[in-house]
């Protein structure tokens, strides 16, 4: 059976794919789709294969497009993707995911909207924008943003998010309400004593173990954390760590003690790999322990960093793990991350990295 | 409703950015209108969607999109004389 493994990413300069087999060695490079159109996130749908972009353009505003013949024809939609008359509009979308047919999206500024129908129309979730705690909601840096989606893969009525700089939110019943989980992250940014407030957390990125869906990770404008109840507690497992700063975090398809994160140097020390050596940092005990993977990444005059969904793995076995840079370059390990190549290079700064593997 | 007589046709340029998200879009249709917000309302049920891509939610025109009638730039309010030639450009912009 002859396995396509495709790397979608999104770019300030549109979407683009590469195209591999199983062995991961080779990739032909396709794109940019969506008329250049900034693209901040890029994925597929595994049951269909149909690929849903979202972004926003400086001139015609924000849409998902999509593509059901991987990538090779376009339509774009934003029925529905607004709020009311007099809000602020929506610039952009930031994050989607797809759950049983439903597809979601994250949007700036922070809402979410739900789609039935394959992206076509759009309706908001509202209990989240009535959150009573949303006037105090405040933008970081890349603005006020909904920027993970986290479906419960059996429970239809779970889901968490990420907010930034609003924190990790969840809902159990269907999205009607929702409830702060932030318990145990930290707000450097804030006065001493009220460093773990309920919420206003600058959460970058949210991802569930697999198999697992009690058992979160965060990484986090402020350290990086595990949480084993849903995100009603969380620990921190920056520890062995260069920093406490970064954006993607990153779950193995199987293994729901592996995560990979890419450390920076700081928030406010430029924000690039640590000393101008890049490496992809391990553990596979939930954070306990991390080991730098470094063979085949630039170990000298480095100075990219990698965005909050610029970095995936791959499901095959062993696993691919994939990070796209904010200066255009794509590496990509076929071996768990022991080893690195550069499967694309002058790209567009990237702003998503995802993947789907397709058994033909 | 409000009958359509030819000399409320007005003739509108469509930017060949905007041209590229609709397929089959014409490039200069001709729109029966008496505002830019009529106008627009005719383009998005000719090719619908269109709306999006013109103005936000707010409701305005995009900070970024110009729209000029008679070569001044105009906002959604502005009135459409009969015959009138509509221009819509994409403004200096993106990154």
């Amino acid at each position: 059976m002859a396995t396509r493994v495709l790397v979608l990413l999104g770019t300030k300069k549109g979407a683009f794919t590469l195209e591999s087999d199983a062995a991961r060695r080779s990739w032909s490079l396709r794109g940019p789709f969506c008329e250049t159109w900034p693209m901040n996130h890029v994925i597929a749908d595994p049951a269909s294969g149909t690929i849903y972009a979202g972004g926003g353009n400086e001139w015609f505003g924000a849409a998902v497009w999509k593509s059901a013949d991987l990538g090779r024809t376009w339509t774009h939609s934003s029925d529905g993707l607004a709020y009311e008359a007099g809000e602020d509009a929506i610039s952009s979308v930031w994050s989607l995911a797809s759950r049983n047919g439903q597809l979601y999206a994250g949007v700036q500024p922070a809402g979410l909207f739900v789609s039935d129908d394959h992206g076509q129309t759009w309706a908001q979730v509202a209990g989240l924008r009535e959150h009573p705690t949303r006037p105090k909601w405040q933008p970081g840096g890349a603005g006020l943003i909904l920027h993970s989606i986290v479906p419960h893969p059996a429970d239809p009525d779970q889901m968490w998010i990420g907010i930034s700089a609003a924190g990790v939110f969840h809902t159990a019943d269907g999205g009607r309400t929702w409830e702060p989980r932030n318990s145990g992250t930290r707000c450097d940014f804030l006065p001493e004593a009220e460093r773990y407030p309920e919420f206003g957390q600058c959460v970058h990125c949210l991802v569930m173990a697999p198999d697992q869906p009690d058992r979160l990770y965060q990484q986090n404008h402020c350290g990086m954390y595990r949480s084993e109840d849903g995100g009603q507690h969380w620990e921190s497992i920056e520890a062995g760590l260069p920093s406490s700063f970064g954006f993607p975090a990153v779950t193995h398809p199987r293994d729901p003690s592996t995560l990979y994160l890419l450390p920076l140097n700081g928030d406010i020390a430029g924000r690039y790999v640590p000393e101008g050596k890049a490496a992809v940092w391990r553990t596979r005990d939930g954070g306990a322990r991390w080991e730098a993977m470094r063979n085949g990444l630039p170990q000298e005059n480095a100075f990219f960093g990698v965005l909050r969904q610029a970095m995936a793995a791959d499901r095959l076995d062993p696993a691919g793990v994939y990070a796209g840079t904010n200066t255009g370059t794509l590496f990509a390990s076929a071996d768990e991350g022991e080893s690195w190549t550069s499967i694309a290079q002058h790209l567009p700064p990237i702003l998503s990295v995802e993947t789907l593997v397709i058994d033909a | 409703m409000r009958s359509s007589p030819a000399d409320e046709h007005v003739t509108v340029v469509l930017p060949s950015a905007l041209m590229r998200l609709f397929p089959g879009c014409e490039r200069e249709p001709a729109i029966c209108a008496t505002s830019v917000r009529e106008m627009v309302d005719a383009l998005d049920r000719r090719w619908p969607g269109i709306r999006d891509r013109l103005c936000d939610s707010t409701p305005r025109v995009r900070l970024h999109i110009n729209i000029f009638v008679e070569g001044e730039r105009a906002a959604l309010e502005t009135p459409l004389p009969p015959g009138a030639e509509v221009v819509i450009m994409t403004a200096i912009s993106g990154g």
